[in-house]
């Protein structure tokens, strides 16, 4: 049984069928990547994995317990965490503070403090701005937050939603080098990209998302070869 | 140039000349009575005693103005009904506990411990409302349409009203006098009501620690995080209901003390008495800009002393008589200019950009 299994999930906006019917697993120490285009229903996949909205049907569970019976805030301790699309940083938070907020649920005071050295070894610019305003962050810095954060609480499972979204090539190869390491530590992830080039390179297997639907799946090296991939999302015809 | 007034329409223009005009009102006002001695005659020490009271009085306006900002930040509602979360403790701390401590002579014997069960009281039946009001009215509604809250708070104030007014009746209840607190300190040659130096003190240490609450917690730091994104916030582990729910509390918190030090002042409480300094709070709350902490301390400050200064200032010189009268004038037209030059408020940053 694989670590997350999203089984026939429907979710919904009002009246508007977002997720028609998803089935996703995701082994323990994998990285997985959902690809899609705009409005293809990507963030709807993961807010319904973290608890922000119910599937009307289907089930998601972890490590096989069903996370529906829980609330969102209580799933962070079930060891799923999530950097949300455009980073969700809080902006009038210190950088500290933020990070603080990331091990929220954590009452260990000696653990947390060996992660917050570790987030600030794994992002030295962090630990330069320690003291400033999240908002005064460049968009880089401040996805680099938002990964550092969602690592404080532990995670087994990371779910990234757009990481590279926005950022210049030399930040975008730096996101996603500290993806592979973060998952070499251990931490499964579940990917979420527009960027199709980047994620599948990085990722073990992948998800192609349309329109509220799961039309391929595969290995990721497979999927950098497939043809329908190469044209809709690589942009190789 | 005519590029630059190109771009000035007749109501920019419009509103320069009532800014103008406002101004020139105040000065002429205050140069007329400093100059040629209009209205009655005061002394320094006329002028420290004003001061003082309005430092007093706004130092109630900024404990009460907490608890809108608070609110405002995490859920950018105006609770109307707080009001009554100032009055329900009070009354009650009226009725249950000064009134019998007073009688049994507990109160002058013991007065430190006497107004701290008070206070505390007054504070745990204010933070109940609070919770209360928080989870039946406003709670179904957090994802209605922003105007849905603020009619239902203004139907929570008038609950909470008539309730109290059912249980202790519609007639004002003497707030017990200390004896300790009887006439003044002389402090470095000025004399001060020593009630008026206890609410300044008392609000000063609560607005310090409130203000530590928030920033350097970790309930806190949750509620700054709830106030930026309720999503994020949970996604960080944070129960979202339940901080909102201490959102609540503290500024009821601060309400109910803020209750009992205007009972030590006013010397009497009754059902209606959450009305107008709810009001005024609220319009401190504005005027430091809602959602500021530090602005609705300044601004509750600063309405305290305008509209204590102001009338003897401004509206004597102007050969307004009975000035004191209209200090609520002041108070609102201040409401209004804030409202229309400056929303943010004094010191707020521009929160209607950023998050509507
Ligand atoms: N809050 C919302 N209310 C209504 N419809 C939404 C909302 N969020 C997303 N949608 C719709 O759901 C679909 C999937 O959106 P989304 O999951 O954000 O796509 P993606 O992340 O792949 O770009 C889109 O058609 C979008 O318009
Ligand atoms: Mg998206």
């Amino acid at each position: 049984m694989a670590l997350l299994e999203v089984t026939d999930v429907h979710t919904y906006y009002g009246n508007i069928h977002a997720l028609k019917g998803i089935s996703i697993s995701v082994a323990e120490g994998e990285i997985v990547s959902l690809i899609g285009g705009n409005g293809a229903g990507k963030t709807t996949t993961l807010r319904t994995i973290s608890g922000l909205l119910r599937p009307q049907h289907g089930s998601v569970t972890l490590n096989g317990e069903d996370l529906h019976q829980y609330k969102a805030h209580q799933l962070v301790s079930k060891g799923i965490a999530m950097v949300p699309e455009g980073r969700g940083v809080f902006a009038r938070l210190s950088v500290a503070e933020n990070l603080e907020m990331g091990a929220y649920h954590r009452n260990d005071k000696d653990g947390i403090a060996d992660d917050l050295k570790r987030a600030y070894a794994l992002f030295p610019r962090l630990d330069e701005r320690k003291t400033q305003v999240a908002g005064t962050l460049s968009g880089g810095e401040q996805q680099m937050l938002a990964m550092a954060r969602a690592m404080m609480s532990r995670p087994t499972l990371l779910l990234l939603d757009e990481p590279s979204m926005g950022l210049a090539p030399v930040l975008v190869e730096l996101i996603f080098s500290t993806i592979a390491d973060i998952n070499k530590e251990g931490t499964t992830i579940l990917l979420v990209e527009q960027n199709a080039h980047m994620a599948l390179q990085v990722a073990h297997r992948g998800y192609v998302l349309q329109t509220g639907e799961i039309v391929l799946q595969d290995s990721a090296k497979n999927l950098q070869r497939n043809a329908m991939v190469q044209k809709a999302y690589l942009g190789i015809d | 140039m005519s590029q630059r007034f190109k771009d000035i329409d007749y109501i920019d223009l419009l509103l320069w000349l009532f800014r103008a005009v406002i101004i020139i009102i105040v000065i002429w006002g205050t140069v007329a009575k400093i100059f040629l001695g209009r209205g009655n005659a005061y002394t320094a020490d006329d002028w420290i005693d004003f001061f003082v009271s309005g430092l007093s009085q706004g130092s109630l306006y900024a404990l009460i103005a907490l608890g809108y900002t608070l609110v405002y930040g995490v859920l950018f509602m105006i609770n109307f009904a707080h009001g009554e979360f100032f009055m329900s403790g009070t009354m009650t701390a009226t009725v249950f506990v000064a009134l019998p401590l007073s009688a049994s002579g507990f109160l002058d014997e013991h007065p430190i411990i006497g107004m701290l069960a008070i206070m505390l009281t007054a504070m745990l039946i204010s933070i109940g409302v609070a919770v209360l009001t928080e989870r039946v009215a406003y709670r179904p509604l957090r994802r209605a349409p922003r105007l849905v809250p603020l009619i239902t708070a203004i139907g929570a104030s008038f609950f909470w009203q008539y309730f109290f007014r059912g249980l202790y009746g519609s007639s004002l209840v003497p707030f017990p006098e200390l004896a300790v607190l009887q006439g003044k300190y002389n402090l470095f040659g000025i004399e001060i009501l020593k009630t008026r130096a206890v609410v300044v003190v008392a609000s000063v240490v609560m607005l310090v620690g409130l203000y530590f609450f928030v920033m350097r917690t970790k309930t806190g730091k949750a509620i700054r995080a709830v106030a930026e994104d309720k999503d994020v916030a949970a996604l960080m582990g944070i129960d979202v209901d339940r901080t909102i729910a201490i959102t609540f509390a503290t500024g009821a918190a601060m309400a109910g003390a803020a209750g009992v030090l205007y009972g030590l002042v006013f010397r009497q409480v009754h059902f209606f008495m959450g009305f107008v300094p709810g009001i005024k709070a609220f319009t401190a709350a504005v005027l430091g800009g809602i959602g500021s902490i530090p602005g609705a301390a300044l601004g509750g400050l600063f309405l305290g002393v305008i509209e204590a200064v102001g009338p003897p200032l401004f509206l004597e010189g102007l050969g307004i008589p009975g000035g004191h009268q209209l200090k609520d004038v002041i108070a609102f037209t201040m409401l209004v200019l804030v409202l229309i030059f400056r929303p943010q408020g004094i010191i707020g940053e521009r929160l209607a950009e950023k998050k509507a």
